[in-house]
């Protein structure tokens, strides 16, 4: 996977993960071009998308668009169900996420998302150990000392 | 503003984000933002310390202002400065500002990677996390030169936590696609392999990750891997749903890491092993059969993940292409999704089956779905699947159903979406020539696309139906017919002008007979147009006139006065006014017999790879497209098609406009797509006269001979069973050479067999200048021998003799033959007579190159047809050898084997001479 984009509906970008590097004036291209080639396609259609060298799989749920870019090889089926599982881990950890979740709390949605991808590679695909260590985090940081050596 | 759910909260960045919200215009949220930067600068600035706390809730919110597309230039320091904070949230906090905003920063990046590198040894595998993934996203190469040699040693360490495992490997995979070169192989490579081992499914999926990128490497480095993997994938789909717990996903065992296992297989051939071998077919056949079984469950997540799995086994049969079964199983079932409600499914289904058209085993099995193709392309609401659809009709294309489907996609383009209609216009110009059978079929297609999609047409199209016009003379009567009668339309795209504006100045006289398409009628037609067209349009209609006045005398005056006239003679475009000036004067000047010479029709074009199919490669990406010529992967699972589509791209294509003036020979002379022999071509000089021989047997021109004096090139165009060579003699003293002449002498055999027409040379050679002669040959039947060209000159008093052996072989006289594997075994067989075969082993002279293989064989003269071989690294061809009395049709297998450094060559003819004369040849090339 190249990267991944959450964009809402009216083409507000929330949250872009670029997993090779990438310049700053391409990276604002390939947004531009996926909101305006996912956001105008008519419901029920096909979730896969040829753009230039890259295998566009996207899905919506509720207001927000989840868009990857895949290389030749990936599995676009497959990845469909990276972008469900992230909203599966979302929706854990925040109870039943919203776009608002995702707005305020920006910071969580990229640690959810780095327990989960690295690389552009599934790093951890159950749910319960990705959970376990965002909680973890989440104590961790209520426990002031952590040791440190 | 929702509640902040859990961990910490930080009211002052929700208050921030609350607000940027609640802004209505742009100039107010701009307005906001730099009060706000202006506020945390002073922070920053201020003399009091900021505590963590406030530390990472400002860091924070630059963070999300650079996320909302505005530019930050401070804050990297305090970010660098929560890295080495013992909080948690604050130093996981610094590393994403980190790795969102880091550029390569000389100082910072040292100060970032001292932090990484504490958290790396901290054994803290919270924190040692933390630092792999800000190694994995940023992944500059200053990180891998700094941890590249340090992050195998974490990965195999035996007492490394198995989430550090998984991060590690995916960071090392990270590092490895950037930078390669930084990641040392070693003694840890082993280890890794045995992660496929490991008890947490986790570890070996990250590994599994790792290793397959890594195998396409260096593949030999991780062969044992696929053991693994095999014993891996059978435990895995042999399991009940529940056994794996956390790692069955909707009732599917582990599709991940079935997939990526998968995947991996895919880097290497099918196990040599047989156990090894039956036990992978039993994973698939289980894979294929649980596609017949009823879901499980009713979610589509069920059914994606369990489909995933499903076609990631047919990717790896497709690609061990090597069990008949298991392809035409994958066939059918494909063929099943065809049909599905899913519109993902049949848009797949499409995807999968054009590299399954390109297997011999399984070609047959994917033609007898054209119907239900044809079908989705007229009736799919989704462009996404209709676009699958036309790849897919031109990959199942043969001679056998061409016919259909060049008409089916000529219907579709009248209604096809404007994104694809290039593709389309190249893929039918493609087709439309790869099986004319008939060239009146061929012209009538590009017409019509022409007519459908004039405007995207791109030149290369057009470029080509005149080359092949020109190459045949069969069809060049039609071409004028069809063009005057298509240019008769009110409205003509501009394309048609330019094909019918060249085609009539070169064949106009063709159709000149009927009084209704008299000279004067079709000047009259060609001239309507000229005001309505561009400037290079217009360029290419004036030469198509002066070619009338060379081929039709009675309009002459007509066409003068047109060139005579102020919009002509004075037109503001350069090009336009020159060609008028230089057009009228060469008609008023010039005799008959100089027109006539100037004037000529064009001499045929070499043959070559037609610059469609190279266009279609380079828009399309080369490993995007579908079979044409050889789609099969290699062992790394990547296409040869990149280097292959560069070289083509490179040859230079004729610009029409600028070579009708002129007759000269329309090439430089790129008859090969790479010049394979161009180091050559400046060789010392030496004395002997047929060393250089050899080096034509796959090229037409270059040095063929040179000494101090005197230097011979040779330009040569061949076609059906004859052929034109420049010869070029290049004085390279001082001095003059007197009395030179030439002649061309063969034996007795050979004077039989081949006919070297020689026109007169200039007898004198100025210092440093070159003279060119022309010799015509004629091949009446095959041979072996190779004719000698005798020179004579005086130089400074001495008579100097020189002797040249022409390169004149006989598979100059090729042409090269496109046909189906099917033709191809047939006709194989009906070569089987031992006196038809000739085979040499031999040992390779020269590195070997697939790709150099390749030119040189097309340089041989014959086609090359891919997907012929079950083995995709030989080389099959074939081509009918024209003399003036017999054809031989030759068929070619050569087999290179790069272990041993040996090639195994075979011909068959219908001639034993024919067949003994070509491996001769042929063999002294590798």
């Amino acid at each position: 996977m190249r990267f991944l984009l959450l964009f809402s509906r009216q083409g507000k970008l929330r949250l872009q993960k670029w997993f090779v590097p990438t310049s700053e004036r391409e990276k604002k291209k390939v947004i531009r071009d996926m909101i305006m080639l996912v956001l105008p396609r008519q419901p029920r259609t096909c979730n896969f998308l040829q753009w230039k060298d890259l295998k566009i799989v996207y899905k919506r749920y509720a207001s927000l668009y989840f868009c990857a870019g895949l290389e030749e090889h990936d599995n676009e089926l497959l990845a469909l169900e990276v972008l469900h599982r992230y909203v599966e881990l979302l929706d854990k950890y925040f109870g039943n996420v919203c776009e608002l979740d995702i707005i305020f709390n920006f910071e969580k949605a990229y640690f959810i998302l780095d327990e989960f991808l690295m690389g552009g590679e599934v790093l951890e695909t159950s749910k319960f150990a990705v959970n376990v260590s965002m909680e973890q985090a989440d104590t961790l940081q209520e426990s002031f000392k952590v040791s440190y050596h | 503003m929702p509640a902040v759910s859990k961990g910490d909260g930080m009211r002052g960045l929700a208050v921030f984000i609350s607000d940027i919200r609640n802004c209505k215009s742009k100039e107010s949220e701009v307005k906001r933002i730099n009060k706000e930067l202006a506020n945390i600068r002073s922070k920053f600035k201020g003399d009091k310390a900021l505590d963590g706390y406030s530390k990472k809730k400002y860091v924070c919110k630059l963070l999300f202002i650079f996320l909302l597309g505005h530019d930050i230039d401070f804050g990297h320091m305090e970010a660098v400065n929560l890295l080495s904070s013992n909080k948690y949230t604050e130093k996981q906090i610094g590393y994403l500002f980190i790795s969102v905003l880091v550029n390569s920063n000389s100082d910072l990046i040292r100060l970032i990677n001292n932090a990484i590198k504490n958290d790396l040894a901290s054994r803290n595998s919270t924190f040692m996390n933390l630092a792999l993934h800000c190694i994995a996203n940023v992944g500059s190469r200053e990180m891998a030169e700094a941890f590249a040699s340090e992050i195998p040693r974490i990965l195999v360490a035996g007492d490394t936590m198995d989430s550090v495992k998984q991060s590690a490997a995916l960071c090392l995979l990270r590092l490895n696609r950037t930078s390669p070169d930084l990641v040392p192989m070693g003694e840890w490579t082993a280890r890794v392999v045995h992660l496929l081992n490991d008890q947490h499914l986790g570890v070996v999926t990250a590994a599994t990750s790792l290793i397959t990128t890594l195998a396409q490497k260096s593949p030999d480095d991780f062969k044992t891997s696929v053991s693994l993997a095999v014993a891996r994938l059978s435990r895995i789909v042999t399991s009940a749903s529940i056994d794996l717990q956390d790692y069955t996903y909707y009732f599917v065992a582990a599709p991940w890491l079935s997939v990526k296992l998968l995947r991996l297989l895919q880097c290497y051939p099918p196990p040599e092993d047989t156990s090894l071998r039956s036990r992978l077919t039993e994973c698939l056949e289980t894979i294929l059969n649980k596609a017949q079984e009823p879901p499980k469950s009713k979610k589509v997540q069920h059914s994606n993940a369990k489909n995933a799995v499903l076609f990631e086994a047919i990717a790896l049969i497709i690609h061990h292409d090597s069990e008949p079964n298991l392809l035409v199983r994958a066939c059918n079932q494909l063929g099943q999704f065809l049909q599905h409600r899913e519109t993902n499914l049949r848009y797949l289904a499409l995807e999968s089956m054009c590299t399954l058209a390109s297997s011999e085993f399984s070609h047959e099995a994917v033609k007898t779905h054209i119907e239900t193709v044809i079908n989705a392309l007229k009736t799919e609401r989704d462009v996404s699947v209709r676009q699958r659809a036309v790849d897919l009709l031109y990959a199942m294309c043969d001679r056998s159903n061409s016919k259909q489907i060049v008409a089916e996609m000529l219907s579709y383009l009248e209604t096809a979406d404007y994104s694809i209609r290039e593709e389309i216009v190249l893929k039918v110009a493609i087709l439309a020539e790869k099986y004319a059978v008939d060239y009146t079929w061929y012209v009538d297609t590009i017409l019509n696309l022409i007519r459908i999609a004039g405007d995207y047409v791109s030149e290369e199209v057009w470029y080509r139906v005149i080359q092949i016009v020109i190459n045949r003379d069969d069809v060049q009567g039609y071409a004028a017919k069809t063009v005057f009668e298509a240019l008769q339309a009110p409205a003509c795209h501009e394309n048609l002008v330019k094909v019918g504006g060249y085609i009539l100045g070169e064949f106009g006289n063709l159709i000149a007979g009927d009084p209704r398409s008299s000279p004067l009628v079709q000047f009259n037609l060609l001239h309507s147009k000229f005001h309505l067209c561009s400037v290079p349009t217009r360029a290419l209609l004036l030469s198509a006139y002066i070619k009338f006045i060379n081929l039709f005398p009675e309009v002459k005056g007509t066409i003068q006065d047109v060139l005579r006239s102020d919009s002509q003679l004075r037109n503001a475009d350069v090009e336009l006014q020159q060609r008028a000036v230089e057009y009228l004067r060469l008609s008023c000047i010039a005799s008959t017999d100089i027109l006539a010479t100037v004037l000529e029709e064009m001499p045929p074009f070499p043959e070559r790879e037609s610059s469609i199919l190279a266009k279609l490669k380079k828009k399309k990406g080369s490993s995007k497209l579908p079979d044409m010529d050889d789609s099969r992967k290699n062992v790394n699972g990547s296409t040869e098609h990149a280097e292959d589509a560069e070289v083509a791209s490179k040859v230079p294509s004729h610009t029409f406009t600028d070579d009708l003036s002129v007759n000269s020979a329309p090439s430089s002379g790129a008859s090969l797509l790479v010049d394979v022999f161009s180091d050559f071509s400046s060789a010392a000089p030496t004395e002997g006269s047929d060393e250089h021989f050899p080096r034509f047997v796959c090229k037409n021109n270059g040095i063929i001979y040179e000494n101090q004096l005197l230097q011979i090139g040779l330009k040569s165009e061949y076609r059906q069973n004859l052929g034109r060579m420049y010869v070029f003699y290049g004085n390279k003293t001082s001095t003059q050479f007197l009395s030179f002449s030439t002649s061309v002498s063969s034996n007795d055999v050979l004077d039989s067999q081949l006919n070297v027409q020689e026109k007169p040379v200039d007898p004198l050679i100025e210092a440093g200048a070159q003279v060119q002669q022309i010799l015509n040959i004629e091949c009446v039947s095959d041979f072996s021998d190779a004719p000698i060209l005798n020179i004579q000159f005086r130089y400074g008093g001495t008579l100097q003799n020189i002797a040249v052996k022409l390169p004149v072989m006989l598979n100059k006289f090729f042409q090269p033959t496109e046909m189906t594997s099917q033709d191809f075994f047939q006709r194989w067989k009906q070569l089987g007579a031992p006196q038809q075969e000739v085979q040499k082993i031999f040992k390779a002279k020269n590195q070997m190159d697939t790709d150099v293989s390749k030119a040189k064989l097309l340089g041989f003269g014959v086609a090359l047809l891919d997907g012929v071989d079950p083995n995709p690294a030989n080389f099959v061809g074939a081509g009918i050898i024209h003399t003036k009395t017999t054809q031989v049709g030759c068929l070619l297998r050569l087999e290179p084997n790069t272990q041993a450094q040996m090639y195994r060559l075979t011909l068959r003819t219908s001639k034993e001479s024919v067949s003994q004369r070509l491996v001769e040849l042929l063999s002294e090339q590798f």
